[in-house]
């Protein structure tokens, strides 16, 4: 247990390692989302609490993950319940789509490029937790799939997000 | 195969390709005129035979209103009127305060069809300034009106007119259902050319008017079409993983540039439409997307974030060589040439706010077009003088034009859905 817990923070590490990677070559203005990513990565606990919670709670996975405006790094919050899809998915294999989707502002192509770029942010962690790549299929609607009609931050906020399906 | 399987359950894509005739759903309103418009009287179009679907005089003074340029003579107000150019009294008319005078007459075509002869008076120097006739078809009469409105157009402004042009507009009404639209630019004669309850995103033309290209989501996954407007047969040209998207043919109708992120990310790619080979013209990891052809169609526009934020870049496509043109605000996106090619127009954020702009490119100079949140999709009118754009109107999606010095603006809100993402066509005949 002590060991695969161990195993686990690191191979977070090298994720996380990977995406502030990407990020910081993408851009230089998110350098300082990438900052705290890094030390909320650190603070890599709360993903091994949930570990043990998993297999009782399969139904109450999240299943849409969010995201900040014009950008597409996993949140930290998100990596629990992705870790905890990991190890269902690597126990029992099946075909999953990714959905991204981008708030109404900015250009629609543009946010379909963001959605996509999203959906691929939640593929690669989980490829990188040992699920098979082919099983997952990225799609990305943009901004036409809006889960909260309305030009409100609040419903922005439900909008920037990748659908598990 | 097995992600089909499990979608094909809710994605029943009902893809229909008819015309379906209904009263016009857009209409007009007028924001904002010229300070000084050309008043005009155009007068009720003389025709001696039953009753017309069309009132033509009156669609083409709707049509040189909607430019901002005139005002037109209201029919109650005008002392007479006259058929032919020998019973015009111009004191009369300039007691009315206008400065020109529009006679018409229609005439039926033998075998069906309409002839239309109209004169162009100048009230001040009391001289005809054009004489005409256009023919058309028995459903022709709003192309008439729209013929004699460019022609008047053009001998007062100099600029040719685009009233017979028209645009693409996509309708959605919810999530759950999508149509592809085509209309008159005064919104009038809708007919639909693809029905899906998947998203349709950015249609456009081919330069001759006669195919448009857009995305479709029918297949589960975005991919483009192109379909041939006068027979409705439609062809997919891509069907690659990840994006499909942002088609727009090249000047000479033989390419469309695209975004493809098959090899990875968003790239702009050009498609040859004879070889059907795809040639890619950028490599960054960053998003490339929403390409654009420069007017000698040797170079490209993109929306590129490579800096960050999203800016407009060119790419040169015999040398490859990528040069950033946009500096100002923190998003720039979805750009076009001006038909002259020396500005661009686009997506532009101010202050948080998303309007349409435009940037000299010249001297770099931005000019905001617009004062609405949340506007896109410019698409300028062949003529240079207007561009659609897409906004929104109490969250309901409504289209809108803006001349390009931003001095006239007019409203097309939508009865039904929400309207967007309108393309406005070339010439359908070249001179």
């Amino acid at each position: 247990m002590l060991s695969s817990a161990l195993k686990q923070s690191l191979t977070l590490a090298v994720i996380m390692a990977a995406l502030v990677g990407c990020s910081s070559t993408s851009t230089t203005t998110d350098s300082a989302d990438a900052d705290s990513a890094v030390s909320s990565a650190a603070d890599s606990s709360a993903v091994d609490t949930t570990d043990t919670m998993a297999d009782e709670a399969v139904e109450a996975l999240d299943t849409v993950f969010y995201f900040d405006f014009d950008k597409s790094m996993l949140k930290p919050e998100a990596r629990a319940a992705l870790t905890a899809h990991a190890e269902n998915l690597k126990a029992a294999p099946k075909a999953v789509r990714l959905e991204g989707h981008a708030d109404e502002r900015g250009t629609r192509e543009y946010n379909m490029a963001l959605g996509e770029r999203r959906a691929k942010a939640v593929r690669d962690y989980l490829v990188l937790q040992g699920v098979d790549a082919s099983m997952i299929e990225t799609v990305s609607y943009g901004e036409e799939y809006p889960a909260v009609v309305g030009a409100t931050e609040a419903a922005y906020e439900m909008n920037r997000r990748v659908e598990m399906k | 195969m097995m992600l089909y399987r499990a979608l094909g359950q809710w994605l029943v894509v009902a893809l229909m390709a008819v015309a379906a005739q209904a009263q016009a759903e857009l209409t007009i309103e007028i924001t904002q005129g010229v300070d000084n418009p050309t008043a005009i009287a155009v007068v009720p179009t003389g025709w001696t035979g039953g009753a017309l679907t069309e009132d033509v005089a009156a669609i083409a003074s709707a049509d040189l209103r909607r430019s901002g340029q005139f005002r037109p003579i209201a029919r109650e107000d005008m002392l007479q009127w006259p058929r032919f150019g020998d019973q015009v009294f111009y004191r009369d008319w300039r007691v009315l305060g206008s400065d020109y005078v529009v006679l018409s007459r229609l005439n039926p075509v033998p075998g069906g069809g309409y002839s239309l002869d109209f004169e162009l008076y100048d009230v001040l120097s009391q001289r005809k300034v054009l004489q005409r006739n256009v023919q058309a078809g028995p459903q022709g009469l709003r192309d008439l009106a729209h013929a004699m409105a460019d022609a008047v157009y053009e001998a007062i402004t100099g600029i040719r007119g685009a009233f017979s042009t028209k645009m693409l507009y996509v309708e959605a009404f919810g999530n759950k259902r999508y149509r592809l639209m085509l209309a008159d630019v005064d919104g009038a004669r809708e007919k639909e050319l693809l029905k899906s309850n998947q998203p349709i995103v950015s249609p456009s033309w081919s330069p001759d008017g006669k195919q448009v290209v857009y995305v479709s989501f029918e297949t589960t996954r975005p991919a483009i079409f192109r379909q041939v407007l006068a027979t409705g047969e439609r062809q997919q040209l891509t069907n690659f993983r990840g994006l499909n998207g942002a088609p727009v043919f090249s000047p000479d109708g033989r390419k469309v540039a695209m975004v493809l992120s098959k090899d990875g990310n968003p790239e702009i790619y050009t498609l040859d439409l004879a070889t059907r080979v795809f040639t890619r013209h950028t490599n960054h990891f960053a998003i490339d997307t929403e390409p654009a052809w420069s007017n000698d169609g040797k170079s490209l526009i993109f929306t590129s974030d490579r800096g960050g934020k999203p800016q407009i870049y060119q790419v040169t496509l015999a040398s490859g060589r990528v040069e950033r043109l946009t500096f100002d605000g923190d998003y720039n996106a979805r750009a076009r040439f001006t038909p002259d090619g020396k500005s661009l127009v686009m997506v532009h954020r101010y202050n948080g706010v998303f309007h349409i702009a435009t940037q000299d490119l010249e001297s770099g100079m931005i000019r905001v077009l617009t004062q609405t949140d949340l506007d896109e999709s410019p698409s300028i009118a062949p003529n240079g003088a207007m561009l659609l754009y897409a906004t929104k109107d109490r969250s309901k999606g409504i289209l809108a034009a803006v001349s390009l010095d931003a001095g006239v603006k007019f409203r097309l809100p939508s009865k039904q859905g929400d309207v967007r993402e309108p393309a406005w066509s070339p010439y359908f005949t070249k001179r």
